[in-house]
C-alpha cells in the first residue's frame, strides 16, 4: 500500500508532513465498522426517553410521575428532584438548569423528565404519561423583543455585566463586550464615504449527521462508565459530574467515533440523564436523540441583529467603524457576542472604532459553539459594508481589503499584536487566480469577502509507546473529527523518520491518557500535535541515549536520522528503531513517553473567498456557479484534510447564507425541525469548491501549523450577499437570502 | 488491499441489483407469495418496531385478498411507505395493520396497449422513469415522477402513494391531471370503479376513496400526435425538497404549430391541484407567442389560492405559478413540435 499518493506535495524538508496518507480510521468508517454513539449494545441495557417542554416559557407547577412509574417495562423515572439544587458559578448553574429544568422551562424542548424502560416504545409511552402542570408565561424570541423595556424576563436575577454604572435591576441582557480605539466622531468626520445598515441573521444548526447519543453503566459501587460521541470526553466528564453532583473521577468516559460536531458536541445533553437513569435502574441505559430533538433541544448558532456604520477615505483607507451587535444566547447566557466583537474588525487596521456586543437571553435552545462561533455574523455586516464602500469609491473589492489588511506587527482591534500572518497572501492568491478574471453573464454576480478566526491553544496530553516490533502507538485524548488521527500519525512519522503506516494513532478514554481539552477552536493539530511531537522527541532522546550506551560513546556522538541511530563519524553500524525496540530488555525497559502542555504560539487564521452566482430573475433561485477559497494553513500536515476543512466551512456558510434558518410559530415552537424544511445544502446545490492552501508558517509551532477548521465559514455570508447585490442591484441585509427574499427584492426594486 | 477489493465487489453487486430493479417489467418479477397472514418473520420486524407497538403487517398477493384484509377496521394500505413511515415516525396515529401492496403483481406492472398505458399503482417510480417508451411519450409525467425524492426514495415511491397521500405539493399529480389520467379503484364489495385523478384528492391528506378502497392502476390514454407535456417545480434547493409551486402543462399542436389543445394544472398553490381553464384558453389557438404566454401566466397567477407558510409566501407562490406556467408551456410546445410528423 502506498501511503504517499502524491509525494510531490511533500513540504520542503519534510518526508511525511504534507503527504496524503489514507486516514487510519478510513477503512472502518467506509465499511460501516466504526462504532458511533448509538452503536453500543450492552447486556440488560434499557432505553431512555426524554419528556420535553411543549412551551417556550412556563413555570413548572407540578410533575406527577406515579402513573409512568407503574407502566410496563419502566425501570426508572427522573425529574428535577433527582438532581442536586444548582450551585456554584452562574455558568455551572445554567449547565445544571439546562440539563434538567428546575422552576421553569425556558424553551420548547427543555428537559422536564426522563424515563428508562425495556423498550424504546415503553419509555416513550411512560414519558408521555408523566403529568406536568405548567403555568405558561409570556415569551421573547428575538433580541428586539428581549431588550424591550417591558420584556418578559427569563431569569429574575440576571444583571448585565460590563456596563458602567452597573444596572440596578435585572434584564435579558447578560453582558456587554466593548472594544474601542481612537476617536469615532473624528473618524467619521474625516471620512469621504460613509456606509451603514442594519443586518440580521437567523439561528442556524450545524446539521451534523449523527444525532447525540449516550450509554451509561453504573455499577453498585457507584463508578460509572459513559460512552458518548462528543468533541471532548474529558469535558463531558467534567460537565456531567457537575450536574450529577459528583467528583469527575467517579466517571470514566469512553469516546465513541463522532459523526460530526462543528462545535455542537462540546456540551452535555443526554449524558447526565443516562447516568442518573442507569444509577436508579441499576442497569445500563442508552439514549439517542431523534433529529427533531436535535433541532429543538441542542444548540444552534445565535441569531443576531447588527447595526453597523463605517467610514472610508477616497483612497479606500478605513478610518472609522461603529458596530452595535446583539447576539441571541438562547435560554442561558453565553452567546459568542464577545468573540464576534473581537473578530469583527480584526483583519483590518482602523484608527477609530467602537464595538459593542450584547449577549441576550431569549426563549430558544441555548446556543452552542458553531465553527468560528460569533465571527460569521459580525463579519457579514463588516464585509458587506466594505463591499458597499468599494462600489461607492469605485475600487476593486480585493484592493480595498489589501489597502487596510493587517500584517505582522499590526495591533488587532481586540488588543494583541499580530505575529507573522498570511492574510495579505490570501488576498493576493484570489486576485491572481484565473477565477477572478472570468467574465460574468447577465444575472450573474461576483462577491468577495475575508474573515479572521483565532486558534485556541488550551490543554493537550499525548502518550507515545514503541512496541517490541518497532512500530509506534500514539495515544491522544482528542476525538478525531476532521482527520486528526492522520495528522498525528504524519507528525509522529516525521519525528521518528519511519513510514507513517507504522504509526497507530489512538483516541484514548479518560483513564488511558492525560487530560485533553476539546477538539474545537481549530486547536487539535496544533496543540495535541505539539504534545505528540514533544512526546516523540522525549523517546528519541531516550533512543539516542540507549544507542550511546550500547556503543559506549558520548550522547553527542549519536544522531537520529531516517528512523535510526547513527554514529556521527559512521564508526558504528546504525541501530534502527526495530533494533532498539528488540533490545530494550538490556537498555532500560520499554520505550514510552508522555507529554502534556498548555499550548502556546497559537496562530491566527485568515481566509479570503470569492463566489460567482447566478440568479433566476423570475423565481429568485440562486445557482452557485463557482467558488474559490484561499486560506492560510501555516503548514498543511495532511493537505487533503486541510482542503476538506476549507470546503466544509464554505458549504456550511453557503447554507447559512442561502436557506438555513430556524422558523418559530407565534407560541415559540419550532416549525421546521427536520431536514425537509430546515434546508442544509444538498450535494447538487454545490459547485466544486476550489481551494488554495496558503502556507505562511506559524512561528509558534514546531511545524508551522495553524488551525484550519473554522475560519472557512466566516466569509461566505457576506461573499454571497455581495454577489447577490452585484447580480440584482439590491443590497440584502437579512439572511437567509432565500428565493422568496431575493424575488421580493427584485420585484420591489424601486421601493 | 483485500478489504478494498471486497468492498468494490460488493458495490458492483449492489449497482447490478439496482439496475435489475430498474428494468421495465410488464408483469411483476417472481416474488414469493406471502399470503394473507400476519408475518412473524423478517418483513414485519421493521414496521412493528416503528413505535414499539404491535402493528400488524400483511402482504397479500392478490387484489381480492387485499380487499378482504381492508375490511378490518383501522387498516391502511401502503406501497413504497415513503410517506407512511415518516408520518408514523412523526407521531401520526398508527393503524392497527398495514397492508403491503407491492406483492400484488398487477400493482407493480407497467403495460402499454394501443389505447392506453396501465401503470400498477404501487410500481416504483424508478421503474416507470426507466421505461424509455413511456418517458418519450410523457416526458413531463416522467420528469415529475423522477423528481420525487432521491434514487433511494424512487426505488420505493409510487404514483398511487403520491396521489393518495393527497399532499397539495405532490409532484406527479399535476402531470397526471394534464394527461387526463384516471385511476381504477378496487371497491370494498369486490368490484372496481374508475375516476379521474383530479377527483381523488379532496384536500390536504384527504381523498374521495371510501373506507376499504384502494387504487389498483393508473390509466393514461396514449398521447395524440404532436402532443407533449412538461412539468416544472420551484424548490429552494436543487433536490430533496417539497415543491413550493409545481406546474404541469400539456399542449397539442396542429401541423402549422398552432395549439389545438392545452391543459394547465398547478400544484402547491391551493388545497388540491388547480386546473386553469383561462390559461388553457389563452394557449389554445396561439403559437405560444409572448402575448399568449403572458395571458396564460397571468391566468395561472390569478387561479392561485395559496397559503403563507414556512415554505413560501402567498405573493411568492402566486408570482412563480405564472412564471413556471409560461416556461412549462414553452417546453411542452417545443417537445410537441419535435414530435411533428411522427405520430407518437
Ligand atoms: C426523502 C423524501 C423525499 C421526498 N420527495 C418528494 C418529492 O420531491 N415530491 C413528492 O411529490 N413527494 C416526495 N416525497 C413523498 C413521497 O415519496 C411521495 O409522495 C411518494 O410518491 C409516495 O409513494 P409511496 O408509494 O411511498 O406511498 P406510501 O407511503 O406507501 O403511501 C402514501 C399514502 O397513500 C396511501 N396509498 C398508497 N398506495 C395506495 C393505493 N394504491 N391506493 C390507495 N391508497 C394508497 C397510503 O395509505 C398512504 O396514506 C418524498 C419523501 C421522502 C421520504
Amino acid at each position: 500500500m502506498t501511503i504517499a499518493e502524491d509525494p510531490a506535495t511533500t513540504a520542503p524538508g519534510y518526508k511525511w508532513v504534507g503527504t496524503r496518507m489514507i486516514r487510519p480510521d478510513g477503512f472502518e468508517k467506509v465499511t460501516g465498522r466504526a462504532r458511533f454513539g448509538a452503536d453500543l449494545k450492552l447486556n440488560g441495557m434499557l432505553y431512555g426517553h426524554v419528556l420535553r417542554s411543549p412551551h417556550a416559557h412556563a413555570n413548572i407547577v407540578s410533575i406527577d410521575t406515579s402513573e409512568a412509574e407503574k407502566m410496563a417495562g419502566v425501570r426508572a423515572v427522573i425529574t428535577r428532584a433527582d438532581f442536586p439544587a444548582p450551585s456554584g458559578p452562574a455558568g455551572d448553574q445554567d449547565l445544571q438548569r439546562n440539563a434538567m429544568a428546575r422552576e421553569k422551562v425556558l424553551y420548547e424542548g427543555h428537559v422536564v423528565a426522563a424515563v428508562a424502560a425495556q423498550t424504546r416504545g415503553q419509555a416513550k409511552a411512560a414519558a408521555e404519561a408523566i403529568k406536568v402542570v405548567y403555568e405558561v408565561l409570556p415569551h421573547v424570541m428575538t433580541v428586539d423583543e428581549a431588550m424591550a423595556p417591558s420584556a418578559a424576563l427569563l431569569h429574575p436575577n440576571l444583571m448585565t455585566k460590563g456596563i458602567d454604572p452597573a444596572p440596578t435591576g435585572p434584564s435579558n441582557v447578560a453582558s456587554r463586550a466593548l472594544y474601542q480605539g481612537g476617536d469615532l466622531d473624528l473618524g467619521f468626520a474625516e471620512s469621504d464615504v460613509v456606509v451603514e445598515g442594519t443586518f440580521t441573521t437567523k439561528p442556524v444548526h450545524h446539521g451534523y449527521i449523527e444525532p447525540h447519543a449516550a450509554v451509561a453503566d453504573t455499577t453498585p459501587n457507584g463508578r460509572t462508565t459513559l460512552w458518548c460521541s462528543s468533541q471532548g470526553h474529558f469535558t463531558m466528564r467534567a460537565m456531567s459530574a457537575k450536574v450529577l453532583g459528583w467528583e469527575p473521577s467517579r466517571l470514566k468516559v469512553i469516546p465513541a467515533e463522532i459523526g460530526g460536531g462543528f462545535g455542537g458536541k462540546t456540551t452535555i445533553y443526554l449524558e447526565p440523564l443516562a447516568v442518573r437513569l442507569s444509577q436508579k435502574a441499576g442497569r445500563p441505559v442508552k439514549m439517542v436523540m431523534s433529529r427533531d430533538e436535535v433541532f429543538r433541544a441542542t444548540g444552534p448558532a445565535s441569531g443576531t441583529k447588527i447595526v453597523a456604520k463605517m467610514g472610508f477615505k477616497n483612497d479606500g483607507t478605513m478610518v472609522a467603524a461603529e458596530l452595535w451587535m446583539a447576539y441571541e444566547a438562547g435560554a442561558f447566557a453565553g452567546s459568542p457576542a464577545g468573540a464576534g466583537s473581537m473578530t469583527a474588525l480584526a483583519p483590518y487596521t482602523v484608527a477609530n472604532f467602537l464595538i459593542e456586543g450584547f449577549d441576550v437571553v431569549v426563549n430558544k435552545p441555548k446556543v452552542a459553539a458553531y465553527r468560528a462561533p460569533g465571527a460569521p455574523m459580525s463579519s457579514f455586516a463588516v464585509e458587506s459594508l466594505i463591499d458597499e464602500a468599494a462600489t461607492k469609491i469605485g475600487m476593486d473589492p480585493i484592493e480595498i481589503r489589501l489597502k487596510n489588511a493587517v500584517t505582522e506587527g499590526c495591533q488587532a482591534t481586540y488588543g494583541p499584536k499580530f505575529p507573522r500572518i498570511g492574510f495579505v497572501e490570501t488576498l493576493e492568491a484570489i486576485k491572481n487566480h484565473p477565477n477572478y478574471q472570468i467574465p460574468l453573464g447577465p444575472n450573474q454576480g461576483r462577491g468577495v469577502a475575508s474573515g479572521f478566526w483565532f486558534n485556541a491553544g488550551l490543554n493537550s496530553s499525548a502518550t507515545v509507546h514503541v512496541n517490541e516490533d518497532g512500530n509506534v502507538i500514539v495515544v491522544t485524548g482528542s476525538p478525531d473529527i476532521g482527520g486528526s488521527r492522520a495528522s498525528m500519525a504524519l507528525m509522529a512519522a516525521e519525528e521518528f523518520g519511519i513510514d507513517a503506516a507504522r504509526i497507530q494513532p489512538v483516541v484514548g478514554d479518560t483513564e488511558s491518557v492525560g487530560y485533553n481539552d476539546q477538539t474545537g477552536g481549530s486547536r487539535t493539530t496544533l496543540a495535541t500535535g505539539a504534545a505528540v511531537i514533544e512526546a516523540c522527541r522525549k523517546i528519541l532522546a531516550d533512543l539516542r541515549g540507549r544507542a550511546a550506551k550500547q556503543w559506549d560513546v558520548p550522547l553527542d556522538k549519536v544522531e537520529w536520522v531516517d528512523g535510526q541511530a547513527q554514529h556521527v563519524d559512521g564508526t558504528q553500524p546504525p541501530l534502527s528503531l526495530e533494533d532498539l525496540a528488540k533490545g530494550w530488555n538490556r537498555t532500560g525497559g520499554p520505550l514510552t513517553a508522555s507529554a502534556a502542555l498548555n499550548a502556546r504560539g497559537v496562530g491566527s487564521a485568515f481566509s479570503t473567498q470569492v463566489v460567482d452566482l447566478e440568479i433566476d430573475p423570475d423565481t429568485g433561485h440562486v445557482t452557485v456557479l463557482r467558488y474559490l477559497t484561499a486560506q492560510d494553513a501555516g503548514r498543511a500536515i495532511h493537505p487533503s484534510y486541510v482542503e476538506g476543512q476549507l470546503q466544509g466551512g464554505v458549504v456550511q456558510g453557503l447554507g447559512w447564507a442561502l436557506n438555513e434558518e430556524y422558523i418559530f410559530d407565534r407560541n415559540g415552537k419550532m416549525e421546521n425541525a427536520s431536514f425537509l424544511d430546515y434546508r442544509i445544502p444538498v450535494a447538487s446545490d454545490m459547485p466544486m469548491i476550489d481551494t488554495i492552501v496558503v502556507e505562511v508558517p506559524n512561528p509558534g509551532h514546531p511545524y508551522g501549523v495553524r488551525g484550519v477548521g473554522e475560519v472557512g465559514i466566516v466569509p461566505p455570508l457576506a461573499a454571497v450577499a455581495n454577489a447577490v447585490e452585484h447580480a440584482v442591484g439590491r443590497r440584502l441585509r437579512d439572511l437567509p437570502l432565500s428565493p422568496v427574499r431575493i424575488l421580493d427584492a427584485i420585484l420591489n426594486k424601486d421601493c | 488491499m483485500g478489504t478494498l477489493s471486497r468492498l468494490a465487489r460488493r458495490l458492483a453487486d449492489l449497482v447490478g441489483a439496482h439496475r435489475a430493479a430498474l428494468q421495465p417489467a410488464v408483469c411483476g418479477p417472481g416474488i414469493a407469495k406471502l399470503g394473507a397472514t400476519p408475518l412473524d418473520g423478517l418483513p414485519s420486524v421493521g414496521l412493528a418496531r416503528l413505535r414499539g407497538t404491535h402493528l400488524k403487517y400483511f402482504a397479500p398477493s392478490t387484489v381480492e385478498e387485499a380487499v378482504g384484509l381492508l375490511a378490518q377496521p383501522n387498516t391502511k394500505v401502503f406501497a413504497g411507505a415513503t410517506d407512511v413511515i415518516p408520518q408514523i415516525r412523526a407521531g401520526r396515529p398508527e393503524p392497527d395493520a398495514l397492508v403491503d401492496l407491492k406483492k400484488i403483481d398487477r400493482l407493480i406492472a407497467v403495460q402499454c396497449t394501443d389505447a392506453k398505458w396501465i401503470i400498477g399503482a404501487a410500481t416504483p417510480t424508478a421503474r416507470l422513469t426507466a421505461n424509455a417508451e413511456f418517458s418519450a411519450e410523457f416526458p413531463g409525467l416522467a420528469e415529475a415522477a423522477g423528481l420525487i425524492g432521491s434514487d433511494q426514495v424512487q426505488s420505493r415511491s409510487s404514483l398511487g402513494g403520491n396521489l393518495c397521500n393527497a399532499s397539495p405539493a405532490a409532484d406527479s399529480v399535476p402531470a397526471m391531471i394534464v394527461n387526463g389520467a384516471r385511476v381504477v379503484i378496487a371497491t370494498a364489495n369486490g368490484g372496481t370503479r374508475s375516476v379521474a385523478v383530479q377527483d381523488v384528492p379532496t384536500g390536504p391528506g384527504r381523498t374521495s376513496l371510501a373506507p376499504g378502497e384502494f387504487v389498483v392502476e393508473i390509466e393514461v390514454d396514449r398521447a395524440p400526435a404532436r402532443t407533449a407535456d412538461a412539468y416544472l417545480r420551484m424548490i429552494p434547493r436543487t433536490e430533496m425538497d417539497i415543491a413550493v409551486v409545481g406546474v404541469g402543462v400539456r399542449v397539442t399542436l396542429d401541423e402549422s404549430g398552432k395549439v389545438t389543445d392545452a391543459l394547465v394544472a398547478l400544484g402547491a398553490v391551493a388545497p388540491t391541484v388547480v386546473r386553469v381553464p383561462a390559461a388553457e384558453a389563452a394557449l389554445i389557438g396561439s403559437t405560444l407567442d409572448d402575448a399568449a404566454l403572458a395571458v396564460a401566466a397571468a391566468a395561472a397567477s390569478a387561479a392561485c389560492n395559496p397559503i403563507d407558510d414556512k415554505r413560501g409566501t402567498i405573493a411568492y407562490r402566486t408570482h412563480v405559478a405564472g412564471v413556471l406556467t409560461r416556461r412549462a408551456a414553452v417546453i411542452a410546445g417545443q417537445r410537441a413540435a419535435e414530435k411533428n410528423g411522427a405520430s407518437r
